[in-house]
C-alpha cells in the first residue's frame, strides 16, 4: 500500500482541517480554527520542550546536583557570553544541514536517518577531492559541490531503492550509516591514508591556505551561511514552487497524489537526494572549516542530532533554524557540565532524548480537549 | 566442515570458516534475543525501533548489578528489567493519540544510549563476574577449536527461548490474541480485546528479551562495559526480523548467520588477511540490506507480514 504511510500521524498537514465541510457556512468558524492551529504549532513544541527541561531537572536533581545551577551553567556555555553562543553558531550550522536530510523526506512522509552516513561520506570526498586542486578557490568550490553531491547520491540510493523496490528507508539508511563509516575507515587506513599521520589515521591533508575561513569579525565559520542558505531555499523549494506544492501532497495523501498522477516515485527519490546533498555539504564545511582532512573525527553523531531538530521541527525547514540553535546550544554547554558538576559528557544526549521523547508526546495534543470537535478518531 | 577435524595444522581457510563458525555461536546472542523480542512486538502489529537503547541500557544494567552482587544472573534479570520499563514507556507513548511508532522508536534509542553512557559512566573499568559458559570443543586438541565451541549458557536459553516463542505464538491463547491484534485490530477489537494493552505487553516482553541480549554483551563477549559495546546489533536484529518473515525459528537461523557474517572481518585478520579489514567490518551491514533489498516487493506487502504493521511496507 501506501508510499508514505508510515508517517501520516507525524505531518501536520496530514490532519484533516478542523473546520471539515462546515467551513463553507461558518467561515468565522474556519478562521478561528486556523488561528487555533497556528498558536498551537507555536505553543505546543514550546510546552513540551519546557517539560523535557523539568523532566530534566528531576534527573538532575536525582543525581544530587541543584538543577538551577546546572540550567545556569548551560546557559552560561550556550548563550550566556559572546565565546560561547559563538560556539553554539558552530554547532548549530552543521546541524542545520543535516537536519534537511531528515526534514526534506519527512514532508513525503518517510523517516530518513541516514544523514551521519551522508555527512561522512560527503567529507571524506570532499578531502579527497580537494587534495587535487590548487587554487583555493578551486579547492572550496570543489570541495563542497563534490562532497553534496556524494550525500545527496548516497542518500537518493536509500530514496530509489524506497521508491520502486519497496526497501523501508528508515531501516536502509540506517544501515547505510553504518557503511558509509566503514569505508571511512577502509578509505583512512588505506588507499587515502597520508603516510604522515601516524596516530589518527587521516587523508592528506588540504592545506592551510584552502581553508574555509570565519566570517567577517566572528569566530564562526563560513558553514553557518551555508546552514541558512540552505534552510532558507528548502523553505522556498518546498512552499513556493510545484515541486514543493507535489512533495507536500506526497506526504499528506499518498493515494491523492496518485490519483493525480504526480510522479510519486521521483519525487521521492528527488527529495532524498537534495536532503542527502545538505548533509553531504555539512561534511565537506567540517573538512573545510575544522579538521582540514577527513579522518574518524568526522563521525560527530550530528547526523543522529539532526534527526532530533528535524522531528522538532516537524520537517519545517525555517522551523530547523531555531531548533538547531536551541541543540546546538545544549551541545555546546555539555563541556562545562563536566568540568562544573563532573556531569558525564552523555548528560547532553539524556536532555536531547528527554526532549525527543517530550515533543513525540506533545503530538498527542494537537487538537485537543480545547479543540471543538472530538480528537479523530485513529 | 573441514575446520571441526581440529588437529594443529589447521589451513587458512579452514581458520577463516573455524573462526565463523566460532563467531556465529558467540556473536549471534544478542541478535536472537533482540530479534525475538522484536518478533513478539511486530506480530502485535507495533515496531520497536529503540531496541538498540534497550540493548545498551541492558548492557549496562547487567554490568552494574553483576558488579554489585557478585551475581550474574541478577545481571541478567536487571537488564530485561529494563527492558521491561523501556518497553513500557514505547508502548504507553505509542497508545496516545497521532504518535508515530517509528519516530518513538528513535526517540528511545537515543534515550535508551545516552542514559546507559550516563549511568554507567562508574562502570568502564571495574571487573564484574561473566555468565558461566559451557566447553563443547573438549574432544578436540586445538585450542582454536575449543575456543570456538566456548557455548555460552545464554545461548542455551536462546535456543529455549526460541522454542518458547515459537509455541507461545502459535499454540497458546495469548498467541492468537497476539497475532489477532497483529492482522486486524478491528477483528481484535469487535472480539472485546484492548489493543492497546495487548501491544503494551508485547512491547514490554520484547523489551525484556531485548535486554537480556544486552546482558550478553557486557557479561561474556565482548564481556566489559565500554561505550563503544554494541555496534548496532539492536538495529540489525529489527531489520533481521522482516528477514525472518515474523518467525522465531527463522529468526535464530538468521542470527547466526549474522554472528557469522560479522566474524568474518576478525576471522580473516586471524589468519594473516588483513587489506580489506575495515570493509569485511561492514559484511553484517552490507549482507542485511542486501537480503532486505532482495526480499522487498514494490507491488505486495512481504509474506507472513502482521498486515497492522505499517513499518515493513
Amino acid at each position: 500500500m501506501g508510499i508514505g504511510v508510515s508517517i501520516g500521524a507525524i505531518s501536520p498537514l496530514a490532519e484533516p482541517s478542523a473546520g471539515g465541510a462546515g467551513a463553507l457556512v461558518a467561515t468565522a468558524e474556519a478562521r478561528r480554527a486556523a488561528r487555533r492551529k497556528s498558536a498551537e504549532a507555536f505553543a505546543i513544541p514550546s510546552v513540551a520542550i519546557l517539560g523535557a527541561l523539568i523532566l530534566f531537572g528531576i534527573f538532575v536533581a536525582l543525581t544530587g546536583r541543584n538543577p538551577l545551577a546546572v540550567y545556569h551553567e548551560m546557559y552560561r556555555g550556550s548563550f550566556g557570553t559572546w565565546f560561547s553562543f559563538q560556539n553554539t553558531l558552530q554547532r548549530a550550522a552543521p546541524l542545520m544541514l543535516t537536519a534537511l536530510a531528515t526534514a526534506l523526506p519527512l514532508r513525503l512522509g518517510l523517516v530518513v536517518l541516514g544523514g551521519e552516513g551522508a555527512m561522512v561520506l560527503g567529507g571524506l570526498a570532499a578531502a579527497a577531492v580537494g587534495v587535487h586542486l590548487h587554487t583555493p578557490m578551486s579547492v572550496k568550490l570543489g570541495m563542497f559541490v563534490v562532497g553534496a553531491l556524494v550525500g545527496g547520491a548516497w542518500m537518493a540510493g536509500a530514496g530509489t531503492l524506497r521508491a520502486y523496490r519497496g526497501v523501508n528507508e528508515t531501516i536502509s539508511t540506517l544501515l547505510l550509516n553504518y557503511i558509509a563509516i566503514a569505508l571511512l575507515n577502509h578509505m583512512v587506513e588505506g588507499p587515502l591514508r597520508d603516510p604522515a599521520s601516524l596516530n589518527k589515521p587521516s587523508t592528506l591533508p588540504i592545506g592551510d591556505d584552502n581553508m574555509l575561513g570565519n566570517l567577517p569579525g566572528l569566530d564562526v565559520h563560513w558553514g553557518l551561511v551555508f546552514g541558512l542558505a540552505a534552510c532558507l531555499l528548502t523553505w522556498f523549494l518546498m512552499q513556493r514552487t510545484t515541486f514543493g506544492f507535489a512533495a507536500r501532497m506526497v506526504g499528506g495523501n499518498v493515494r491523492a497524489a496518485l490519483l493525480n498522477g504526480l510522479p510519486v516515485r521521483r519525487l521521492i527519490v528527488v527529495a532524498t537526494f537534495l536532503g542527502g546533498l545538505g548533509a553531504g555539504l555539512a561534511g565537506a564545511v567540517e573538512v573545510a572549516a575544522i579538521h582540514g582532512t577527513a579522518n574518524a573525527s568526522l563521525v560527530t553523531g550530528y547526523g543522529y542530532t539532526g534527526v532530533l531538530v528535524a522531528f522538532i521541527a516537524r520537517g519545517n525547514p525555517l522551523g530547523v533554524v531555531p531548533v538547531a540553535l536551541l541543540l546546538g546550544g545544549i551541545g555546546a554547554s555539555g563541556g562545562l557540565l563536566q568540568r562544573v558538576f563532573d556531569l558525564p559528557d552523555a548528560t547532553v544526549n539524556v536532555l536531547q532524548g528527554i526532549i525527543f521523547l517530550s515533543i513525540l508526546f506533545s503530538d498527542s495534543l494537537y487538537g485537543g480537549r480545547w479543540a471543538r470537535k472530538p480528537a479523530v478518531a485513529a | 566442515m573441514g575446520a571441526q577435524t581440529g588437529g594443529g595444522g589447521v589451513s587458512a581457510a579452514a581458520g577463516v570458516a573455524l573462526g565463523m563458525v566460532g563467531g556465529a555461536i558467540r556473536i549471534s546472542t544478542p541478535f536472537l534475543f533482540v530479534s525475538l523480542g522484536e518478533c513478539i512486538t511486530e506480530k502485535s502489529g507495533r515496531v520497536n525501533l529503540g531496541l538498540e537503547g534497550t540493548l545498551v541500557m541492558g548492557a549496562m544494567a547487567a554490568y552494574g548489578v553483576s558488579y554489585l552482587t557478585s551475581s550474574p544472573w541478577l545481571g541478567v534479570l536487571a537488564a530485561g528489567g529494563c527492558g521491561v520499563v523501556l518497553g513500557a514507556l514505547h508502548g504507553w507513548l505509542c497508545a496516545r493519540p497521532r504518535v508515530n511508532d517509528v519516530a518513538v522508536g528513535i526517540a528511545l534509542m537515543l534515550f535508551g544510549v545516552g542514559l546507559a553512557f550516563f549511568l554507567g559512566k562508574p562502570l568502564i573499568g571495574p571487573t564484574a563476574p561473566h555468565l558461566p559458559s559451557v566447553s563443547l570443543g573438549w574432544w578436540s586438541a586445538s585450542g582454536q577449536v575449543r575456543s570456538a565451541l566456548q557455548v555460552n549458557a545464554l545461548f542455551v536459553l536462546g535456543l529455549v527461548t526460541t522454542a518458547a516463542v515459537r509455541f507461545v505464538l502459535r499454540k497458546t491463547r495469548w498467541g492468537l490474541v497476539i497475532r489477532t491484534v497483529g492482522e486486524s485490530a478491528d477483528a481484535a477489537r469487535a472480539m472485546g480485546y484492548d489493543i492497546a494493552r495487548v501491544r503494551l505487553l508485547a512491547t514490554m516482553a520484547g523489551g525484556f528479551l531485548a535486554g537480556v541480549g544486552g546482558s550478553f554483551l557486557s557479561l561474556f563477549y565482548p564481556g566489559s562495559w565500554n561505550e563503544g559495546l554494541s555496534s548496532g546489533q539492536g538495529l540489525m536484529a529489527v531489520a533481521l526480523v522482516i528477514f525472518a518473515r515474523w518467525d522465531p525459528v527463522r529468526c535464530l537461523l538468521a542470527s547466526l548467520l549474522f554472528g557469522g557474517a560479522s566474524a568474518l572481518g576478525p576471522a580473516l585478520q586471524s589468519v594473516g588477511v588483513t587489506s580489506g579489514y575495515y570493509l569485511f567490518n561492514a559484511a553484517p551491514y552490507v549482507l542485511t540490506l542486501a537480503i532486505i533489498v532482495l526480499t522487498s516487493s514494490r507491488d505486495r506487502a512481504l509474506l507472513g507480514q502482521p498486515a497492522e504493521l505499517r513499518m515493513a511496507r
